[in-house]
């Protein structure tokens, strides 16, 4: 027999949905825009190295916000840098999506009363997907931060598209 | 080395038209408190006098001294009228290895203060921050700008003013909590 007629007795295919394949595919590897702000900085640098290794979660930093996925605010967001976060997001193609870590980007944080230059929450600016709370969070609440958006992703269809 | 007391000598005597007075009930070294309109030639003779030689400005920094009257507006807040802000600069001579603390008041409606940026330019940065900060004018700064705040940041709002109110909006992002 032939060639071809072998691999349809093995019954070598594999059907899926085209919308699990998708999901799969983007949950697999969200490549991350290089971008840190302030002591939570830190942390997800942390996470990205060799004892955490945000890598093998797929998450790649990648210089430009052209090539990303996946924008982790995390630090505090000044007024001042507000308006840049908001030019990057737009920069992103999509689908994207956004973590926001610590407590400053998600309320304010310490600054919540009399930080005069801290924007209370990067959700007035962009929409958040994930909060990961903590002040810094730790590498795991992030990497949990991470599982979670995992999770929202696996379970999006082509027709419920994100804005 | 010499002392405030020393330094305040000198200085008078090389000065006499001049007022200068030593701070001396704060819990720190004594204070040479002087004209905010004669800072730049004081300091430069500072710099290059006999037996001074302060050849460094650690730094400068500006201060709401919140001593003026203060006036409760109808929504609770405060407002302070009159009263003072001041500046102050560190001095340090490598050279002699002493150190001074100077002092200069001006006005809260109209704060005016000679720049000292050609003599430290160390203060370039610093005098734009008491600017941004508090709103005192540093005269002949070249370029007197805000430096930490936006530059498009509500003209006469200085955050660090003590009866300083957060604007409601900053180029449509809401700022209070
Ligand atoms: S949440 Fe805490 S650790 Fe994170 S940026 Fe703010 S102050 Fe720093």
């Amino acid at each position: 027999m032939g060639l071809l007629d072998q691999e349809f007795l093995d019954s070598n295919i594999v059907i899926a949905k085209s919308d699990d394949l998708l999901n799969w595919a983007r949950l697999s590897s969200l490549w991350q825009l290089s971008f840190g702000l302030a002591c939570c900085a830190i942390e997800m640098m942390a996470t990205s190295a060799s004892n955490y290794d945000f890598d093998r979660f797929g998450v790649m930093p990648r210089p430009t916000p052209r090539q990303a996925d996946i924008i982790i605010i995390s630090g505090t967001v000044t007024l001042k840098m507000a308006i840049r976060i908001k030019r990057l997001y737009e920069q992103m193609p999509d689908p994207k999506y956004i973590i926001s870590m610590g407590s400053c980007a998600n309320c304010g944080g310490p600054y919540w009363e009399h930080g005069y230059h801290v924007l209370k929450g990067v959700d007035r600016v962009i929409p958040v997907d994930v909060y990961v709370p903590g002040c810094p969070p730790r590498p795991e609440a992030l990497l949990e931060g991470l599982l979670k958006l995992q999770e929202k992703i696996r379970h999006e269809t082509l027709r419920t598209k994100k804005a | 080395m010499k002392t405030a007391k020393e330094i305040l000598e000198i200085l008078q005597k090389k000065f006499p038209e001049i007022e200068f007075s030593l701070v001396e009930d704060e819990p720190s070294d004594q204070i040479i408190f002087t004209d905010a309109l004669k800072i730049h030639e004081i300091c430069e003779f500072l710099r290059d006098g006999e037996g001074l030689k302060f050849d460094t400005l650690m730094n400068l920094s500006g201060v709401d001294d919140a001593n003026g009257e203060k006036q409760t507006n109808d929504d609770g807040s405060e407002t302070i009228v009159g009263g003072t802000l001041s500046v102050y600069y560190n001095l340090d001579s490598i050279e002699l290895n002493h150190k001074t603390t100077l002092q200069v008041s001006t006005s809260r409606e109209s704060p005016k203060v000679e720049s000292v940026n050609l003599i430290w330019r160390a203060a370039d940065w610093h005098e734009r921050e008491a600017y941004d900060m508090l709103g005192i004018k540093f005269l002949n700064h070249p370029d007197l700008r805000r430096i930490l705040m936006p530059y498009d940041w509500e003209e006469g709002s200085y955050p660090l003013r003590k009866d300083y109110k957060d604007p409601e909006f900053y180029q449509g992002m809401k700022v209070p909590y």
